[in-house]
C-alpha cells in the first residue's frame, strides 16, 4: 500500500494538476455546453445539421488534428490566441489552461450530448404552466428548465471530467509534456513508459487514475439519484 | 368583467371561428371533444397566437391582430388550470403555491395563502411533493396555486376530466366555493352536462370550432338539441330554487321554486340557500290530469310551450309552469296517444327519487344575475 502513496513530487503534481485541469475545463465548459445543447434541442434554424458537426468533430478528428488546430488558432501566433494574449492576457500556449482549452474542447461533444437528451426529455407543458402564473421566458428557464435537467447536467459535467482526466493526445499536441505545467497524468504516465525502469511510477499513476475516474462515476451515479429521488415525475 | 373573444384560427385541418362576449361569473365553454373549446381557452391564456382577430378582458386588449398587439402570457395575469394539474415536481405543494405570488407586483396582489389553503382544504399537503398526492388533491393544489398568482380571469381546462365520479365529487364543492366566494370570474372549458348544469352562470356551445349557442345557463340547457349525442341523457331544465323546509320525518328537503314546491333527498344546507336544480327530462313525466294514487311526489301544472323532435322514437316537450320551463322527454307514441300539443294544459311528474348529488348543487347567489 506504501508504494503506492509514496509518490515523488513530480508524480503528486501531475495528480494535482489533471484534476485541477480537469474541473475547470467542467467548469468552463458548462454554460457554453447548456447554450448550444439549447439551441439544438429547441432551435429550428438553417445551419442546425452543420453546428451539431460541428460540436461532434472533437469527437470523431484524430485528438492530435484537434490538438493542432488548437495551435493553429490559440497558438501564440494563431488569431484567437494573439486576440486573447493582447487584450486579456490570457495566454494558452505551453500553459495548463492550454490544456484546460484541450481537455474541454474535447469532452465538449459528451456533455452537449447528455444535456441536450435531457432538454428534450423537459415536459414543455410544465414551462407553460409556469408562463400563466407570470414567468417571463428567462424565470421559466431558471425556476423550471434548469432544475429538471439537473441529471442531466450532472452526467454531461461528470463525462467532461472523466473524459477530461483521461485525454493525451489533444493536450501533447496543443501544449507539449512540460512536468508542473502541461504534464496530466496520462503524459506523465506515458514519459514513464519512456524510460528505463519507469514501470513502477507508471503502474502507480494508473491505479490513481482509475481510483480518480471511479470516484467521479460513483459520485455523479449518487448525485443523479438522490436529485432523481427529489422529484419523482408524476 | 367583460371578456370579449373574436378570433379565427386554423390548426392543421381544423379551423375555429368564433366570436362570443361573456359577464358571467363563471362560464363553461361547452361541446363535444374535437369542437374547439381548449384551443379556445389556449388562445385566451395566450398559449396559442391566434391567426386573426381579437381578446379583450373590461376593454384591455390582449390580442388584436390587426394593429399587432399580443400580450405574452406571463404579462396577462390570466390564471390557467389544466386537466393534467402540472404541478412543478422539483418543489413541494408550498413551493408551487408561491410561485405564482412570486411573480405578481406587490400592489397586485390580492389572494392571500392562508385564505386560499383554506378554501381549498389542502392544509395538510404543503410539505409533501406532487407526486405523493392523489388525482383529486393535484387538482386542488393546482387551483391555488393558479389563485395565488392573483388572476384577473380563472381559466379551467377540464379540471375534473381525468378524474373518476368520486374525486369529482370531492373537487366540485370546492369549485362551487370558488364561484361564489371569491370574485374572480372564472371560464370553465367541459365537456359535462352535468358540470356545466351545475357550475355555469352562462354558457358558450361550440360545435365544429364555431359557437353554437351562448346565454344563461336555463335557457341555454333547455335546447336539449345543443348537447352531444352521449350526454343527452343527462340534459334537461335548469331551476334556480331556494330551500324552503326540510321534512325530517321523511328525510326531504323541499325547494321553492316559480313552479310550485319540490322536493328532493334530504340536502344538507339550511332554510333560504340558493340550490341548483337540474331536472333531466328522461326522468319527467306527463299526465293530461292531476294524478291520483301516484307514488311520485312533484306534481307541477303546466302548458306546453315546445314539442321538438328528439333522437329516435322520442320527443322533447317544453312545459311552462308559472314561469319555470320544465323539458320532458317522451316517445312519439305517448304524445300521440295523449294527443299532447301546444297551448295544452298538463301536469309534469317527477319522481323525488330521480334527484341525486349529481343534479343538485348549491345555486348561485342571487347577485350572480345582475
Amino acid at each position: 500500500m506504501n508504494w503506492l502513496l509514496d509518490l515523488t513530487p513530480d508524480e503528486w503534481n501531475a495528480v494535482r494538476l489533471s484534476i485541477k485541469v480537469a474541473t475547470v475545463a467542467m467548469l468552463f465548459s458548462l454554460p457554453p455546453g447548456i447554450l448550444i445543447a439549447l439551441v439544438l434541442a429547441r432551435g429550428k434554424f438553417w445551419g442546425k445539421t452543420l453546428l451539431n458537426g460541428l460540436v461532434h468533430l472533437p469527437l470523431i478528428l484524430p485528438p492530435v488534428v484537434t490538438g493542432y488546430l488548437l495551435l493553429l488558432t490559440f497558438g501564440k501566433r494563431g488569431p484567437a490566441g494573439a486576440f486573447l494574449a493582447e487584450h486579456f492576457g490570457i495566454v494558452f500556449s505551453f500553459r495548463w489552461t492550454g490544456a484546460a482549452l484541450a481537455c474541454g474542447v474535447m469532452g465538449f461533444p459528451l456533455m452537449v450530448r447528455a444535456i441536450r437528451l435531457s432538454i428534450e426529455a423537459v415536459d414543455r407543458r410544465m414551462e407553460a404552466a409556469a408562463g400563466t402564473l407570470g414567468a417571463n421566458p428567462l424565470w421559466v428557464f431558471i425556476t423550471i428548465t434548469l432544475p429538471l435537467i439537473l441529471p442531466g447536467l450532472i452526467a454531461g459535467s461528470i463525462l467532461a471530467f472523466a473524459k477530461a482526466m483521461g485525454e493525451f493526445g489533444a493536450t501533447i499536441t496543443f501544449v507539449s509534456n512540460i512536468p508542473n505545467e502541461t504534464q496530466t497524468l496520462p503524459s506523465a504516465i506515458y514519459t514513464f513508459t519512456q524510460v528505463p525502469g519507469g514501470d513502477d511510477g507508471a503502474l502507480r499513476l494508473t491505479l490513481i487514475s482509475i481510483v480518480i475516474s471511479m470516484a467521479a462515476l460513483v459520485a455523479s451515479e449518487v448525485l443523479a439519484r438522490r436529485v432523481g429521488r427529489r422529484m419523482d415525475i408524476e | 368583467m367583460t371578456l370579449l373573444v373574436d378570433i379565427g384560427h386554423r390548426f392543421g385541418d381544423f379551423e375555429i371561428e368564433a366570436s362570443f362576449e361573456s359577464a358571467g361569473r363563471l362560464t363553461a365553454l361547452f361541446g363535444p371533444s374535437g369542437s374547439g373549446k381548449s384551443t379556445l381557452i389556449n388562445l385566451i391564456a395566450g398559449l396559442i397566437r391566434p391567426e386573426k382577430g381579437r381578446i379583450a378582458i373590461d376593454g384591455r386588449v390582449l390580442v388584436d391582430t390587426q394593429s399587432d398587439v399580443f400580450v405574452p402570457m406571463h404579462k396577462r395575469r390570466i390564471g390557467m388550470v389544466f386537466q393534467d394539474a402540472r404541478l412543478f415536481p422539483h418543489m413541494s405543494v408550498a413551493g408551487n403555491l408561491r410561485y405564482g405570488r412570486w411573480f405578481t407586483p406587490a400592489s397586485e396582489r390580492y389572494a392571500d395563502i392562508d385564505a386560499v389553503v383554506e378554501l381549498l382544504g389542502i392544509g395538510h399537503l404543503l410539505d409533501r411533493r406532487p407526486a405523493k398526492l392523489s388525482g383529486g388533491e393535484k387538482q386542488r393544489v393546482a387551483i391555488g396555486r393558479a389563485l395565488l398568482a392573483s388572476p384577473k380571469l380563472l381559466l379551467m381546462d377540464e379540471p375534473l376530466a381525468s378524474l373518476d365520479e368520486a374525486r369529482k365529487a370531492e373537487i366540485l364543492p370546492y369549485i362551487e366555493r370558488l364561484r361564489d366566494e371569491t370574485k374572480i370570474p372564472i371560464v370553465y372549458v367541459s365537456h359535462s352536462v352535468a358540470e356545466v348544469a351545475r357550475l355555469a352562470s352562462d354558457v358558450v356551445v361550440l360545435s365544429q370550432g364555431k359557437v353554437a349557442a351562448a346565454g344563461p345557463t336555463g335557457a341555454i340547457m333547455q335546447r336539449l338539441d345543443l348537447l352531444p349525442a352521449e350526454e343527452r341523457g343527462e340534459g334537461g331544465a335548469v331551476l334556480d330554487t331556494r330551500v324552503l323546509r326540510h321534512d325530517e320525518s321523511f328525510g326531504m328537503t323541499v325547494l321553492g321554486s316559480p313552479a310550485g314546491e319540490i322536493r328532493v333527498p334530504r340536502l344538507a344546507r339550511p332554510a333560504g340557500t340558493p340550490v341548483r336544480l337540474r331536472i333531466r327530462a328522461r326522468d319527467v313525466m306527463i299526465a293530461t290530469e292531476e294524478p291520483v294514487g301516484l307514488s311520485a311526489l312533484n306534481i307541477l301544472a303546466g302548458t306546453i310551450t315546445a314539442v321538438r323532435p328528439g333522437v329516435g322514437p322520442t320527443v322533447e316537450i317544453a312545459i311552462d309552469c308559472n314561469g319555470a320551463i320544465v323539458l320532458a322527454r317522451i316517445t312519439e307514441q305517448s304524445k300521440h296517444t295523449l294527443r299532447l300539443a301546444l297551448g295544452r294544459r298538463v301536469f309534469a311528474v317527477i319522481k323525488t327519487v330521480s334527484f341525486d348529488s349529481a343534479t343538485t348543487g348549491p345555486g348561485l347567489p342571487a347577485e350572480a344575475d345582475g
